[in-house]
């Protein structure tokens, strides 16, 4: 071949969408993620086992406790137990891999000079993250609503404003939590992303983002700091707890989910803003 | 102005913490060359190719790659460049072959359709075929430098910026790598390889540009390299001030003098004469010869002291 026709432009150029499948395979062949995955599904096993020997569904959480045990019971009462932390470990633990993880091993580079443009590459990044952020809150919900079913027959569901639901009915609000659950986890992952694009020693990056996790739900007990909470995406978490309610009132739903969307925002162009200008020297 | 596949004006990388890496390098690698980017570790060749792939951003001056600004038209110029930058670097727990599909995947321009035979041209061209399915944390230093070359060549290249591609590597893979660049070459693609080994640079390369602290102290090509090792006589003799000056009548220049030998630049002059006129002058020739000196030397000349040419 001549030097001109490697020159010549290759015209139609694809949409990128192998770079995310690229991505996405990555991060689910990683042993690693896999047995987060693994860990997660096991624990609507344990919710749901603990309600059926030894008492009420979400006992630790007062939301669901005044609630007869029933199979959307086990999902929800899974993903009240897994928000808090478990969910933020899983994220953190990708999304602080996500770029710093690769700045370290060196692959950055070679991903750029492919090349790669750094929105695009940051944009894939993201948009594997939403991914694994909606598959790491569904896989629990659904495994707890389906160990639920089994263990607890009855069809009929009272929420806690004391109606009664049907099954049918029941799992549509559990997808619905579902999905506003890990639209919260996606603009957690968003600041873990930005996070992710300080350091090149991607432990750092998990441990801080899992930190912020944590204080943000430490200071959001603290009353005299209630003018901040507004501003932390952890206040929003439990808002779930509504889908329990008949009607379902979606005014705090779509205040968090506002919020949330606000992080991906904020977050997103930060950690664009950062990627974009930084010197690539690992 | 297509004359010049990479060419830099005052080239400037000053980091943050105010270290100076990179000053007003003014590079010029012609088109169908093998340009071999030479210098010690720490002269600022790595930071010099970081700025042409737009990696790093230079503090101030301009690039220009395949006759494109840097890194303003990077997404059109980098298809057409492949890179082995500062040692190779994959996911360690991934097969190299699926290394190499990650690369691939990344491309824009790559269709899926071709994805597989692409991948295993490259394999093949650098030898690693039998090796592929092994995860990339196992393969050894030179293999991991050959996947490193593979991906370079993924795609056809109109210019290869190798940084220490033979780092690594045993004698075998040295001259393996030697005969790939000098097929390239041939092919038409125009190589720039950075190195700190003089001798391999002389082996393949057919121009030079030299690098010490950061600033490019020469460039050009090996023929004008050539004309810069002129060669020298120098006679041992007892009475070597004696003849100093009979040298010095000859009208040769750099005219040197130690105890019991003096030396000159001889130019023009056919050794013969300078024999005659020494021993007319009653020097006592004990020895004489003529010698061109290495090209070592001729860097340790051009670069001032300090060159650690054998790495």
């Amino acid at each position: 071949m001549s030097a001109a026709e490697v020159l010549a432009p290759a015209g139609r150029t694809g949409l990128g969408g192998r770079l995310l499948a690229s991505e996405l395979t990555l991060i689910l062949r990683r042993r690693r993620n896999q047995l987060l995955l693994v860990a997660l599904a096991a624990i609507p096993l344990a919710i749901g086992l603990a309600t059926r020997f030894a008492g009420s569904a979400g006992s630790r959480d007062s939301v669901l406790s005044g609630l007869t045990n029933n199979g959307v019971v086990v999902g929800f009462g899974t993903l009240v137990a897994v928000l808090p932390i478990f969910l933020p470990l899983v994220v953190s633990v990708v999304a602080g891999d996500s770029v710093a993880g690769e700045a370290n091993l060196g692959t950055l580079r070679y991903l750029l000079i492919v090349p790669v443009s750094r929105t695009r590459l940051l944009a894939s990044k993201f948009a594997a993250l939403v991914a694994w952020c909606v598959l790491m809150t569904a896989v629990p919900a659904l495994i707890g609503l389906l160990i639920g079913v089994i263990l607890f027959p009855n069809a009929q569901i009272t929420v806690l404003s004391g109606n009664q639901i049907g099954l049918a009915d029941g799992s549509a609000r559990l997808l619905v939590a579902i999905g506003y659950g890990a639209l919260m986890m996606i603009g957690f992952a968003a600041l873990a992303l930005f996070i992710s694009t300080l350091t090149e020693v991607p432990i750092a990056a998990m441990a801080t983002a899992l930190t912020l996790a944590v204080v943000m739900q430490v200071l959001d007990l603290v009353s005299a700091l209630h003018a901040i909470h507004p501003w932390l995406i952890s206040h929003y978490f439990f808002n779930i707890s509504d889908l329990l309610r008949a009607p379902v009132d979606f005014s705090r739903l779509q205040h968090g989910a506002l919020v949330a969307l606000g992080y991906v925002l904020v977050f997103w162009t930060a950690a664009w803003a950062r990627l974009s200008t930084k010197d690539i020297s690992s | 102005m297509a004359a010049f596949e990479i060419q830099t004006r005052a080239l400037t990388k000053r980091f943050r913490g105010g270290q100076l890496a990179v000053s007003s390098v003014d590079l010029a690698v012609p088109a169908g060359a093998v340009f071999g980017f030479l210098g010690p570790n720490g002269s600022g060749k790595t930071t010099t190719i970081r700025m042409l792939l737009g990696l790093v951003f230079p503090t101030a001056g301009e690039i220009s790659l395949l006759g494109s600004p840097m890194p303003a038209a990077a997404a059109a110029v980098l298809p057409g460049v492949g890179s082995l930058v500062e040692g190779p670097a994959f996911h360690p727990y991934l097969s190299g072959r699926a290394n190499l599909a990650r690369l691939d995947a990344a491309d824009r321009r790559a269709r899926r359709r071709g994805a597989r035979s692409r991948v295993q041209l490259a394999l093949e061209r650098v030898g690693l075929a039998a090796a592929a399915e092994k995860r990339y944390r196992n393969y050894s230093l030179g293999m991991r430098q050959r996947l490193g070359i593979a991906a370079a060549l993924l795609q056809p290249r109109r210019l290869l910026i190798l940084d220490e591609p033979t780092n690594g590597l045993d004698p075998q893979g040295t001259r393996e790598v030697r005969h790939l660049i000098a097929e390239l070459a041939r092919d038409g693609s125009t190589v720039f390889v950075s190195s700190h080994l003089l001798s391999e640079v002389e082996q393949m390369c057919s121009h030079v540009g030299v690098m010490r602290t950061g600033s490019l102290v020469w460039q050009g090509s090996m023929t004008e390299l050539a004309a810069e090792q002129r060669a020298r006589v120098s006679v041992e003799t007892a009475d070597s001030s004696l003849a100093k000056a009979v040298l010095a009548d000859l009208g040769l220049s750099e005219i040197r003098e130690d105890v019991g030998s003096a030396s000159a630049v001889i130019g023009a002059r056919r050794p013969e004469d300078v024999v005659v006129a020494l021993v007319a002058a009653g020097v006592g020739v004990r020895a004489f010869t003529v010698a061109k000196p290495r090209l070592e030397d001729v860097f340790v000349q051009l670069t001032g002291e300090g060159f650690d040419v054998s790495g």
